[in-house]
């Protein structure tokens, strides 16, 4: 198929899929560094390049509201956030998810407050990673842009029926123009398809009426839990088959993880996100240098593949897991501890060790990678070494 | 407009059926019901977190005969503006699961759903101009979570969070003027009105539903168990506060106020309706006499003013 090859900021990118997705409903509420892609989605609707409603409402927690009750009638519905956006629509994030409503959302990862920053971390996302919504995380605008496509699909699946969260980094993605291809709106559409509104229930059925969202006590709302934990089992499966649809179609081929040079490495690095890209070209100085080392870039957190994690990781002597989040009073960040656990039903363990870096958006440069893989060369022959550790602060 | 009559009415289906939960005298599911009649079978429901989204949703039963949402406390009115939105969004578009020109959309909640938490969420679904209507049934304290203080308490009463005591006398604040606030928001129609007053307020809520644009009603709403007074006169309390100008009844449409109940001139003092309720009985100890003429002067002051603005003064 004929893709356009074009410059685009992640925040244009994902505004680019959303319109070639034509949603019906779309609530909107300014924060940094999300804010461009509802810019750029105003644009398209005020340009009638798409018709999809707006709603302008007063607060993220509005936001979600409106989302729901929009999505509740079938219609297709996203909005996006970041940082202490997310954290005011926390409360209603679970209820999108017990619902079960199809809500997509790009968080545009920033670091929580306080002190105010408006910088890149995973803080804002890793606080609702047990919200009951599938997590995807980009690595680049590329990866932005195609799942800004492939979310709905998997949200809407009628075996699914989850809200999806896209999370790509707060202006190192989001503001940064990068050169990507991107389908022509009719074969994006293709793609995508209409929502299907013939199956499932709708709020506007005014003939069928059903009650959402209904007081659920001792008796029923444990097996309500138990829907939303059996459907994000299910979920890896068409996020599967989406995914290799999307390949066949466009020549990009995700899995649930990628794994870059891992074949033969002693060492291998966890990292979500922007992170990867930097830590594939340290990856390659050192490679020429004859150190074995590679890389697990994780594209599903959520729900989180831990047996495949936990094969693929088993051949390494030590791994290294960098989390772009604390866990304050925690041992480790989130990722660490979900690998670790993941690990320890192996019969030969790697080591794992943990790095917590890039705080409040502190650049994570080529040399503290380089520094972060001299650690894990020291632990691979023998030496002690603390479990978690910082990277990039001034001690 | 149609003329409302209790013939029509009583011919309309009860689209709130009874088994509900709510608790014996209470006049929430009165209010809902006559809202409802007028309503109809086409009309989208939203409920805040509250005693009446409590009492007719518990899983796996439902009172409710129209559709019906309930997200959270704070956000039934961001939560219909959606449902809203998407039905115009799927209209345009010739999706709508079954064809309507038109539905209603009615998002409620309680004083504290409408005056404190959910204020925020209110104004800006108001300001935002969604055809839709809000109903705050206003039974003047949080009385789901057992009958704490909120911003529509009156001045003394008793509450959980500010009980009456021996050095407190129950609320020192007179409450805020919810539906003077929601005028402010220049919306269309803004009423307020009483379950006992059936007619005035099937009016005001056919008023309502058929204004372009959002709409606004506060119904007071006695609570025999947050007010305490015998379950039988929860609508004569209602009555009572009308005519004593504690709740007068009137609606504001574009702008312009009217009186839809003239009070008699000798209005009945408030010592009458307050000495039916329990949360006001330590008003009536030896000392606290000046408690009730504080409560006396500001509603006869919050009348005078309303006369004004209706061009009855």
């Amino acid at each position: 198929m004929k893709q356009i090859y074009v410059g685009l900021t992640g925040n244009e990118a994902v505004a680019t899929a959303f319109k070639q997705a034509r949603p019906h409903v779309a609530p909107a509420f300014p924060i940094t560094p999300q804010t461009e892609m509802m810019h750029k989605f105003a644009d398209f609707v005020a340009d009638g390049v798409v018709d999809t409603e707006m709603i302008l409402v007063e607060s993220e927690h509005s936001a979600m509201s409106a989302a729901i009750g929009a999505a509740a009638t079938g219609a297709r519905t996203f909005t996006a956030t970041s940082s202490a956006g997310f954290a005011l629509m926390w409360e209603v994030v679970y209820i999108a998810a017990s619902l079960r409503l199809p809500i997509c959302m790009p968080v545009v990862n920033r670091a929580l407050s306080g002190n105010i920053n408006i910088h890149n971390d995973h803080s804002d996302a890793m606080g609702g990673r047990d919200a009951g919504w599938i997590q995807l995380w980009c690595e680049n605008t590329q990866e932005a842009y195609d799942h800004a496509l492939m979310c709905w699909r998997i949200a809407e699946h009628k075996d699914v029926r989850l809200p999806v969260m896209i999370n790509y980094d707060g202006f190192i993605i989001s503001h940064t123009s990068e050169s990507l291809h991107i389908l022509p709106d009719e074969d994006a559409w293709k793609f995508v398809g209409p929502k299907d509104l013939k199956t499932g229930y709708s709020l506007l059925d005014v003939d069928h009426p059903i009650t959402v969202g209904p007081l659920d006590l001792t008796d029923y709302y444990f097996e309500h839990k138990l829907s939303q934990i059996e459907a994000l089992k299910r979920a890896p499966k068409y996020i599967a088959e989406v995914y290799k649809e999307f390949g066949e179609l466009t020549g990009r081929h995700y899995s649930f993880y990628e794994e870059y040079r891992t074949d033969d490495a002693d060492m291998i690095i966890v990292a979500l996100g922007s992170t990867a890209g930097t830590a594939k070209d340290v990856i390659d100085a050192q490679r020429e240098k004859g150190v074995k080392v590679g890389l697990l870039k994780i594209h599903m957190f959520r729900p989180f593949p831990a047996a495949e994690l936990a094969k693929a990781l088993s051949k390494a002597k030590v791994v290294g897991v960098m989390d772009k989040s604390a866990s304050f009073g925690g041992w480790g960040g989130p990722l660490f501890n979900e690998i670790r656990s993941a690990l320890y039903d192996l019969p030969a363990r790697p080591k794992i060790h943990n790095w917590i870096y890039g705080l409040g958006g502190r650049d994570t440069d080529t040399k503290q990678i380089v520094s972060l893989i001299e650690q894990l060369q020291a632990i691979a022959k023998g030496r002690e070494a603390e479990t978690v550790n910082l990277l990039g602060v001034r001690l | 407009m149609a003329v409302v009559n209790l013939q029509t009415l009583s011919k309309n289906e009860d689209l709130l059926t009874g088994g509900h939960r709510a608790c014996a005298g209470c006049t929430g599911s009165n209010i809902l019901r006559q809202i409802m009649l007028t309503a109809g079978q086409d009309t989208v429901v939203g409920g805040a977190t509250g005693c009446m989204e409590v009492v007719t949703t518990i899983f796996p039963y439902t009172a409710w005969k129209t559709p019906f949402i309930h997200s959270a406390f704070e956000n039934c009115a961001a939560t219909i503006s959606g449902a809203e939105t998407a039905f115009r969004a799927l209209k345009k578009r010739g999706e709508l699961p079954v064809p309507r020109e038109k539905i209603n959309f009615i998002a409620f909640g309680g004083d504290g759903g409408t005056y404190d938490i959910g204020l925020q969420s209110l104004s800006g679904a108001m300001e935002r101009g969604h055809n839709m209507l809000y109903v705050c049934y206003d039974n003047e304290a949080y009385m789901n979570t057992g009958i704490q203080r909120s911003g529509a308490t009156p001045f003394g009463a008793h509450t959980s969070t500010a009980p009456a005591g021996k050095v407190k006398q129950g609320k020192d604040r007179h409450r805020k003027d919810l539906t003077k606030i929601m005028v402010a928001h220049n919306i269309p129609y803004v009423a307020q009105t009483t379950p006992f007053h059936w007619k005035d307020l099937q009016m005001k809520v056919r008023k309502a539903l058929d204004v372009d644009g959002p709409a606004f009603l506060n119904i007071l709403m006695p609570c025999t168990v947050g007010w305490g007074f015998d379950p039988a006169l929860g609508i004569e309390l209602s009555k009572m506060a009308t005519e004593c100008n504690f709740w007068p009844l009137f609606e504001v449409e574009n702008g312009e106020y009217k009186l839809t109940y003239k009070p008699k001139a000798d209005r009945t003092p408030i010592e009458e309706w307050l000495k039916q309720q329990v949360r006001f009985k330590h008003l009536f100890k030896p000392g606290n006499e000046h408690l009730i003429v504080e409560i006396q002067r500001w509603v006869d002051d919050e009348q005078r003013k309303l006369l004004k603005l209706c061009g009855e003064a």
